[in-house]
């Protein structure tokens, strides 16, 4: 771990502003993630401005009928919240499949969003990285390869998204909201929020430098059975091998959406029109031009097996 | 003390103490987290120093330069020691690689570097600026690639050969030939390796964390080219070893070497990504069993392979140790290969050579029984031996392996099993598998000092270790009752080189030798304690914290009246571990539910039932058994270092990548120790179980599975991607 200044920023902007005029510095909220990788020398932020005085841990209807959700609103909290529990189960379910119950306490609904793959090259500062050092190459790629991605990965990457949280948002159509240093406000879909690695797996949000992600908001409730499945070798506190964030509907439409896959959480809204007809034609369109290897092929026959066993659950 | 016959009754029969299922007396220190562990000793000595490793990042070839002028320069930086540094330094008797590289690197994380610095995150900091150039040479790191080279070791795995293998197999009518393999596994104890050593002149103290204390003492001198009485190990504490900590590793050398170049105390700790390459590690194996049986199921030809890899100097992983003993057959072979790999250094982690061995074995037994449409419970009761299969002359102490069987299954409900996959409880799909427990009893010379305080306490000093198992409890247990005083007037100390040498935790051997130890010790204090008292030793009983002769009764502490009454002793060994076979038998019963859809494997309940000598405390007994069948289901569904074979290292080096078992993995358990004494083993009538309880587990598990979906899978781990594409379909 670098020396490194720390200061608590007294409002979105000036937080948001700090940040953009140092390319040395970084937010923290709950730190569950950038503490360690302050430890292995993966980020060597110079500066930590905290953004937790910024009372963004409130809950609130949004006059449409959904839900803002502060940026600094804990995993904890977030899980239980009656009516998250009541309207957006898959959220709920999702957020309690991740981490630990220690984890969640400290970890922050905008934090969930940035973390950092698990991608086990990234973690070995001895192993050439793209996403640490644009342009090193990938140690990966051609390595252990198990649980990286299959769906959307690029020459220079494979790594994969590692929140379980940001599936169920992608599967509700969440937005994030976000505050610039000039006070510009923007609301960012989340099928946006998370890039594909391409050739520049270094950048994996939306978000431009000093950015401030403020809250995530929820559109009003579509009802549905909403089910999260997260496949994994140990029964809990690990990382998904593949994971189904699923809502359906009486008539058996509805929306899924995958994690574990890709760099991002995936969802082809054009696939699920094909829903009714069950997992395996589901699967044909969510899964098309996936690239795997032999270590990772797996995922493919158990994202659909997975996604065929939510589907059956939800008609009950 | 000799032990060289069987043992009769002594005061130990009397069981008002041992047998009991007592709470470790160290439990509310641990608890209250006032235990001293290494990387604490504040208490122990002042103005601590922070040292941090600097682990090379290539498997094999040379230091071209190091540059350190950054980093000597970072705040805090008190001295930075490499192998230019450090002076000549020898290789420990126990170590296979240098525990300080350079130039030459042997494997991935070597220890390359120490940075000495004010506080730990200077250390940390400034051993990021450390800058290292390498120069990479070819290296080997596929055992399936490198296992047509494998030699016949040196050391630790003799052939064997009974009868006439090859034509018995080729003759049997029915037969199995299937090769199984087992991954590369990491002991990922909780408390990491760590010390701290000071220098007073040329004398070293090092609070460590180490389950051999003289074997560490021995080779911290050695390597550091100092007498062996200057230095000092201590280590009252051990949050968990696993065979890990069985040898000096690079945090107590590094430690030394920072503190003297600091020219102040110096603690180290290794952090979790360097626990995976940095020591030592249980290694791969390719095992190939052949076992061929009459129509009837008796086994005539049974043959066992393995191969191992390590670096050169190493041993093999002795997986086919089992295949000699544990089943009958009058045609037998096994075989030890060991190929060079240029991964981190093999080495034991518990019950090495059977915890791989039974997983291969006890699954080869399980198809040979499917084969022969029998019953796997009754095949292994029909194989029964006892006798040594290699010479029948020579008896097993004790083998109570069928009655394990019989009673594990009984108690299991073993007769509600089904055919492969047929059995349904919802989404999950549900099997039984059971496989056979064996490891064998070893023997180690141990001696301890016990003293009679004016107090009327009894303290025991020996430098038996304590990782977690019971050690101090069923030591005091064992002086309780040899001085009939109550647990609560017994002290014990553990864990310094300056007591008397002692078995040491390892192979299952300290609860059972450490223990007669202290018995040999405590018959002299008792001959003391007599002649003090004026009475006749052979006469006189010791309870109640008295001393009685006839109608004479006199208090304990009289005896020490005038001063402390010390007695020192040891237990040693003759011949009758040659004369009769001593081992540790029990059976495994798993029940496991697969998710239809996803393959994912759950553990549903386990039965554990050990034949293992006398139990001198149930309940820290449970505990071993309970951990090691733990450490069994993370060895059949999850555990393995990823060998990246392009670079050369274990890819999945922290907790995250390294799954073990968690809380969730392991909903029921249940242990049944068979009332047994051994009058072969020492005169405390006692084995061990630490490490029969990981044995044969993991093929348990791996049957469970078989039976549930149909699917055999021969490559441990057994995880979900390997059941996939075979699972059966379902309406």
């Amino acid at each position: 771990m670098r020396a490194f200044t720390y200061e608590r920023a007294k409002s979105p902007r000036e937080a948001a502003a700090a940040v953009a005029a140092d390319p040395t510095a970084r937010f923290i909220a709950g730190g569950t993630n950038l503490l360690d990788l302050m430890k292995l020398e993966i980020e060597t932020p110079a500066r930590l401005v905290d953004v937790n005085d910024l009372k963004l841990d409130e809950i609130t209807p949004t006059k449409d009928g959904g839900l803002r959700i502060g940026a600094l609103v804990r995993n904890t909290d977030l899980a239980a919240d009656k009516r998250v529990r009541k309207d957006y189960g898959v959220l709920s379910r999702a957020l309690l499949a991740g981490a630990s119950g220690q984890l969640r306490n400290k970890a922050t609904t905008a934090g969930n969003l940035l973390q950092r793959t698990r991608c086990p090259y990234f973690y070995d500062t001895n192993m050439p990285c793209n996403k640490r050092t644009p342009g090193a190459g990938c140690a990966a790629i051609g390595g252990f390869t198990r649980s990286l991605a299959v769906l959307g990965a690029s020459e220079a990457c494979i790594a994969t998204h590692p929140s379980d949280m940001a599936v169920a948002l992608r599967v509700l159509d969440a937005a994030v909201e976000t505050v610039t240093p000039d006070g510009t406000e923007r609301s960012i879909p989340i099928a946006e929020f998370h890039r594909l690695p391409g050739q520049t797996p270094h950048v994996e949000t939306a978000l431009a430098r000093g950015e401030l992600i403020t809250a995530v908001t929820l559109p009003k409730p579509i009802g549905g059975v909403h089910a999260y499945r997260k496949v994994r070798d140990r029964a809990s506190y690990a990382f998904a091998l593949v994971s189904v964030a699923s809502v359906i509907h009486k008539d058996g439409g509805g929306r899924i959406a995958l994690g574990g896959v890709a760099h991002k959480p995936w969802r082809v809204e054009a696939a699920e029109s094909s829903l009714p007809r069950g997992a395996k034609a589901v699967s044909e369109g969510l899964l098309a031009g996936a690239r795997t290897t032999t270590q990772n092929a797996f995922k493919l026959t158990l994202a659909e097996r997975a996604i065929g066993a939510a589907v059956t659950e939800a008609r009950g | 003390m000799k032990f060289d016959t069987p043992a009769t009754t002594n005061p130990i029969d009397q069981l008002k103490v041992i047998g009991k299922p007592l709470d470790r007396i160290d439990g509310p220190l641990k608890t209250t987290g006032r235990a001293p562990y290494a990387y604490e000793r504040h208490d122990a000595i002042p103005d601590i120093a922070y040292g941090y490793v600097v682990g090379a990042a290539i498997a094999k070839g040379r230091i071209t330069s190091m540059d350190l002028s950054r980093a000597k320069a970072a705040p805090g930086v008190l001295a930075i020691v490499t192998a230019a540094e450090a002076g000549k330094l020898a290789k420990g008797d126990f170590n296979t690689a240098m525990l300080l590289g350079g130039p030459e690197i042997q494997h991935y994380h070597q220890a390359v570097a120490i940075v000495v610095a004010e506080t730990f995150e200077q250390a940390r900091a400034a051993a990021g600026l450390v800058k290292v150039d390498y120069e990479r040479a070819k290296g080997t790191f596929d055992l399936a690639s490198a296992k047509d080279g494998a030699t016949k070791p040196k050391d630790g795995g003799p052939d064997s050969a009974v009868g006439d293998f090859e034509a018995a197999f080729a003759a049997a009518p029915v037969k199995l030939d299937e090769t199984y393999t087992t991954p590369d596994q990491g002991h990922a104890m909780m408390e990491p390796h760590a010390s701290i050593a000071a220098w007073k002149g040329d004398k070293l103290s090092l609070w460590t964390s180490n389950q051999m204390i003289a074997w560490g003492a021995g080779d911290v001198a050695k390597t550091l080219g100092v007498p062996r009485e200057n230095v000092r190990l201590m280590s009252p504490f051990i949050g968990g070893g696993f065979g890990g900590k069985l040898f000096v590793r690079a945090d107590a050398i590094l430690a030394a070497l920072g503190a003297k170049a600091a020219g102040r105390p110096v603690k180290v700790a290794l952090t979790r990504p360097f626990m995976f390459n940095n020591t030592t590690h249980r290694p791969a194996t390719i095992q190939r069993i052949r076992i061929g049986t009459d129509r009837a199921g008796k086994i005539t030809a049974i043959g066992h392979e393995s191969w191992s890899g390590d670096l050169p100097g190493g041993g093999p992983e002795t997986a086919v140790q089992q295949t000699r003993l544990l089943y009958a057959g009058e045609n037998r072979m096994t075989k030890t290969r060991l190929a060079v790999l240029d991964l981190p250094e093999g080495n034991a982690m518990r019950a090495p050579g059977e915890a791989p061995g039974l997983m291969a074995l006890e699954v080869a037994v399980d198809e040979l029984a499917e084969k022969l449409g029998i019953d796997p419970v009754e095949f292994r009761v029909l194989n029964d031996t006892q006798v040594d299969p290699e010479k029948p002359s020579r008896p097993f102490s004790q083998r109570r392996l069928n009655e394990c069987l019989r009673t594990g299954a009984d108690k299991f409900g073993w007769s509600r099993r089904a055919k492969p996959g047929q059995v349904r409880d919802g989404r999950w799909l549900v099997g039984m598998g059971v496989a056979a427990a064996f490891r064998n009893n070893l023997v180690m010379k141990s001696a301890a000092r016990v003293r009679l305080e004016t107090s009327g306490v009894v303290t025991v000093e020996t430098d038996m270790t304590d990782i977690g198992t019971g050690s101090y409890t069923i030591i005091a247990q064992t002086a309780a009752e040899m001085m009939g005083v109550p647990l609560t007037r017994v002290n014990v100390r553990l864990g310094d080189s300056s007591f008397p040498v002692s078995a040491g935790s390892g192979g299952q051997w300290g609860a059972n030798s450490s223990t007669a130890g202290v018995y040999a010790a405590c018959v002299k204090l008792r001959e003391a304690v007599a002649g003090k008292l004026g009475l006749d030793a052979a006469q006189a009983q010791f309870a109640d914290g008295r001393v009685k002769v006839g109608n004479q009764s006199l208090p304990l502490e009289q005896a020490a009246a005038s001063g402390p009454v010390t007695a020192e002793d040891f237990m040693e060994y003759g011949d009758l571990t040659k004369t009769h076979q001593q081992s540790t038998f029990g059976a495994h019963f798993v029940e496991v539910g697969v998710d239809a859809d996803t393959a994912e494997i759950r553990i549903r309940r386990m039965l554990a039932v050990c034949a293992a000598g006398r139990i001198l405390n149930p309940k820290s007994a449970r505990s071993q058994v309970i951990g090691a069948m733990v450490m069994g289901a993370g060895a059949a569904l999850m555990e393995e270092l990823v060998v990246d074979k392009r670079i050369g290292f274990f890819v999945n080096h922290d907790l995250a990548g390294y799954e073990v078992p968690v809380h969730a993995d392991i909903p029921h358990q249940e242990v049944i120790f068979l009332d047994e004494t051994d009058p072969m083993s020492s005169p405390m009538k006692a084995k061990g179980v630490g490490e029969l309880g990981i044995c044969g587990v993991g093929a348990a598990v791996a049957n469970a599975i078989y039976n549930a979906t149909g699917v055999r899978v021969r490559e441990y781990p057994v995880t979900l991607d390997k059941l996939l594409e075979k699972m059966p379909v379902l309406a």
